[in-house]
């Protein structure tokens, strides 16, 4: 029973920690921290109200996905961007409390969609991240040149034929799908936090793109991996080292950084 | 009249204490915003406001009040912000998502220690979302003094922190030192949050401080005139959400909507309302919209 | 070659461009050969990137027409005005005279010996090789400038345009760079377009001016566009040019009338 469990959590982590390390690549170089941080929450009214009316979870994670990735996109980017960010940020959140007060376990179910249970997915969960978890990272794979494109320069982009706002619409889209994938798993706070840590060290390790965006993943999974383990050793929650492993990773390249700015 | 205001609103204690509180909340977050949101600062607001969730979730287990938990938890986050330097917008975005992550894990491991302590079920949604109406009087010294001291400094502080906001080379030349007028601005927006995560949560309390500042940008372009206007829709908003709040609880016969979705609400729709009404009336006198 | 008439890569006739009912361009009109180099130049806002992003098919055209040689759009090559850079950002020169290859191709890129003598040669092209490997972002400004020419290169095209290539650099670096774009023009017999502000470093290497003001332009070869009598009349009023230690001063006293003695140097 415990085995089944740890082995579902084990699995589901892994796949959320692969799709985090592919899209987080691009939330770093492309600086949409913020619009990373705001899309999962639509997830959470989401599958809030999916709970509470009994409607199909992927299809309205999608709807609200889908959604704020429009919104957000059709602003354009700096400072009316974030402000925009932020108020929808709140609505969303303020939607999801709405729903969960009118469900039982109120507590329960706000701790679990907003931080997640790593340890506590069940299978049923567990098709809903594979299914979504790798259909989302397979298409940023498949797009992964026109992205770094417009990454680097949008008029380039242009240029060569690739429109940048759809671009970035369909890689907000993209972001949103991942979340709402790993909404169950790490919670809508968390899935952030799991994808800008590993992909800001990763940057840092390798000067192709290709082999960097390799190194997000495989930091991204040694982060889950431990920080499953370090969970379950210590019976504290997941989240936690998630966290705490996000800004180690994120401080590491820089301490070096530092040492040798001190050296010179 | 009496459909809007349902019958013993003013009169009930613990509604006293959540307008009195809410009040208070609401003026100090709105003025903070403003020039937090003319640095493009809105992010890090965020970021300070759901770290602060840790921080609330701390408060019973070391047996501090609420707010002094919510501030120092977003004290410590604003720190490091400001110590790690960045050279650009993205860096800084970056830095504080990494933040904002760190302090969340924290802020799941206090909630999931606090569930276990005996008496605390519903502390989770109460750290996360407030209940406001849940507040006694005891809650209303604390909020008064920090609402007073962040008021004081902001005022004091006004004009070289909307100056350094505005253009902080020009700031510098005219002789503000940028990092006391940072210091200050940092302090006044975490007595913002903690204010404001006592009235909506943690982590909503952003709502307070970026939706009226906002609005009120987009309707006025003069700082002075922002300021008020932002105080006035923050007020409005949060009196306002509470007021629904109230009275949802007669409408939906005992099953009420949660008070800082009202606020939130109220907010949002002031400002979507106002501003859209704007632009349309702009668009309507033919002149140009503004981007 | 001269009696076997090819159409040129690039022509222009009478465009005509306006932006939310204000005029930019109006009957703007000139040709590009291959193998030419042939500057763009006119004071900020007077329309350069506005006719650049018209020749890429970015800006709708009021009136007027675009012919390009080979008959369809397709064949040019673009650098955009300044594209930053973070120095974070993990992409090598080599990666992105890679994407002005293959950009905008769906899928991850594989290895190719094809694929990779392409941006070798183009890396080659511009003498980069000695840096192709490190960060972009590291590079200094005219390193970053012959990589992203590079990029502009890759797919062998017809016609080259450049916005402000030189802007933002030092006056020899600017130089270095100018040569560059002459050599590429002749060896590969490719129609070289780039925009300036300035004319004096794009004196020894050009073969043709645009000079654009007033929403009009004069094209032709430097000695016989940018003299006091087409220039007066381009700008409909009086215009001087000078000649001081061989660079070109282009001077108007704009109320000459009225007593100033005001000048203001055009670009």
């Amino acid at each position: 029973m415990i085995a089944g469990i740890f082995t579902s959590s084990w699995i589901a982590g892994s796949i959320v920690a692969a799709m985090a390390g592919v899209v987080g690549f691009f939330v770093v170089l492309r600086g949409a921290s913020f619009a990373a941080h705001a899309l999962p929450l639509c997830a959470f009214p989401a599958l809030a109200a999916a709970h509470l009316f009994g409607l199909d979870p992927l299809g309205t994670a999608l709807a609200f996905a889908l959604a704020g990735a429009a919104t957000i996109s059709a602003i354009g980017q700096g400072t009316r961007r974030d402000i925009a960010s932020a108020i929808w940020l709140v609505l969303m959140l303020a939607l999801g409390e709405l729903f969960l007060s009118r469900m039982h376990s109120y507590a329960r179910a706000v701790y679990g969609l907003l931080f997640g249970q790593l340890l506590g997915v069940t299978p049923a969960d567990l098709h809903l991240i594979a299914g979504v978890g790798i259909l989302a990272a397979l298409l940023i794979l498949l797009t992964f040149r026109p992205l770094l494109l417009s990454t680097l320069a949008p008029e380039l982009a242009v240029a060569a034929g690739v429109p940048p706002r759809l671009v970035e619409f369909l890689f907000l889209a993209l972001l949103a799908l991942a979340s709402s994938a790993a909404l169950p798993a790490v919670g809508a706070l968390l899935c952030f936090s799991l994808m800008v840590g590993p992909a800001s060290a990763a940057r840092h390790l390798f000067d192709r793109p290709t082999a960097a965006l390799a190194a997000s993943v495989a930091l991204s999974l040694l982060t889950v991996w431990g920080a499953l383990l370090l969970s379950s050793a210590t019976g504290w929650p997941a989240s936690l080292f998630v966290g705490a492993g996000g800004l180690a990773l994120y401080l590491a390249p820089r301490a070096r950084s530092f040492r040798s700015l001190v050296r010179a | 009249m009496s459909f809007l205001i349902q019958s013993g609103f003013l009169q009930s204690g613990p509604v006293q204490h959540a307008l009195i509180v809410g009040g208070i909340a609401a003026v100090v977050a709105a003025v903070v915003g403003v020039p937090t949101l003319i640095r493009g600062q809105a992010f890090a607001s965020d970021a300070l406001a759901h770290v602060s969730t840790a921080g609330g979730a701390l408060a019973p287990l070391i047996g501090v009040n609420a707010l002094t938990g919510f501030v120092l938890m977003a004290l410590a986050a604003g720190g490091m912000l400001e110590a790690v330097p960045v050279r650009d917008r993205a860096e800084r975005d970056l830095l504080t998502g990494i933040v904002l992550g760190a302090g969340l894990g924290l802020a799941a491991l206090f909630l999931s220690l606090g569930v276990t302590l005996p008496g605390a079920s519903g502390a989770t949604v109460g750290v996360l979302f407030g209940s406001v109406f849940l507040l006694g009087a005891d809650d209303l010294v604390p909020a008064l003094t920090a609402g007073g001291l962040a008021l004081v400094l902001l005022m004091a502080f006004l004009r070289p922190i909307l100056l350094a906001a505005l253009d902080p080379d020009l700031a510098r030349v005219s002789g503000v030192r940028l990092r006391l007028t940072g210091a200050v601005h940092l302090a006044c927006l975490t007595l913002a949050v903690g204010l404001a995560a006592m009235t909506v949560g943690a982590i909503l309390s952003t709502a307070l401080i970026v939706t009226p500042a906002a609005t009120a940008i987009a309707l006025t372009a003069r700082p002075g005139q922002s300021l008020l206007v932002a105080a006035g829709l923050g007020l409005a908003g949060t009196w306002g959400g509470l007021l629904i709040a109230y009275d949802s609880y007669v409408w939906t016969n005992g099953h009420a909507w949660p008070a800082s979705f009202c606020i939130v609400t109220a907010l949002c729709v002031l400002h979507f309302g106002l501003t859209g009404g704007l632009s349309l009336l702009r668009h309507l006198r033919g002149g140009k919209v503004r981007r | 070659m001269r009696d076997l008439p090819e159409a040129p890569p690039l022509a222009v006739e009478d465009l005509t461009i306006s932006h939310r009912g204000r005029p930019i361009l109006d009957g703007v009109s000139f040709a590009l050969n291959r193998g030419e180099l042939c500057g763009l130049i006119g004071a900020n806002g007077s329309g350069k990137t506005t006719l650049l992003r018209a020749i890429l098919g970015l800006a709708r055209p009021d009136g007027g027409q675009i012919r390009f040689g080979g008959g369809r759009r397709g064949r040019i090559g673009y650098l955009p005005q300044k594209v930053h850079v973070d120095a974070y950002m993990p992409l090598r020169a080599r990666d992105v005279v890679a994407l002005g290859l293959d950009g905008h191709r769906i899928g991850l890129p594989l290895p190719s010996a094809q694929r990779q003598a392409r941006v070798a040669a183009a890396l080659d092209a511009v003498s980069a090789e000695g840096f192709a490997d490190q960060r972009v972002g590291t590079l200094s400004g005219g390193q970053q400038q012959r990589v992203f020419i590079a990029h502009a290169l890759v797919r062998a095209p017809d016609v080259l345009l450049l916005d402000e290539p030189l802007a933002s650099l030092d006056p020899s670096i600017a130089a270095e760079i100018a040569a560059l774009l002459r050599r590429i023009s002749q060896q590969m017999g490719i129609a070289v377009l780039l925009s300036a502000h300035e004319v004096n470093t794009l004196v020894p290497v050009m073969d043709k001016v645009i000079y654009l003001a007033n929403r009009h332009a004069v094209a032709g070869p430097v000695a016989e566009v940018i003299r006091s009598d087409v220039l007066s009349r381009l700008y409909g009023h009086h215009i001087d040019v000078l000649n001081v230690h061989g660079r070109i001063l282009v001077v108007t006293a704009p109320d000459a009338g009225a007593g100033t003695a005001h000048v203001t140097l055009l670009p």
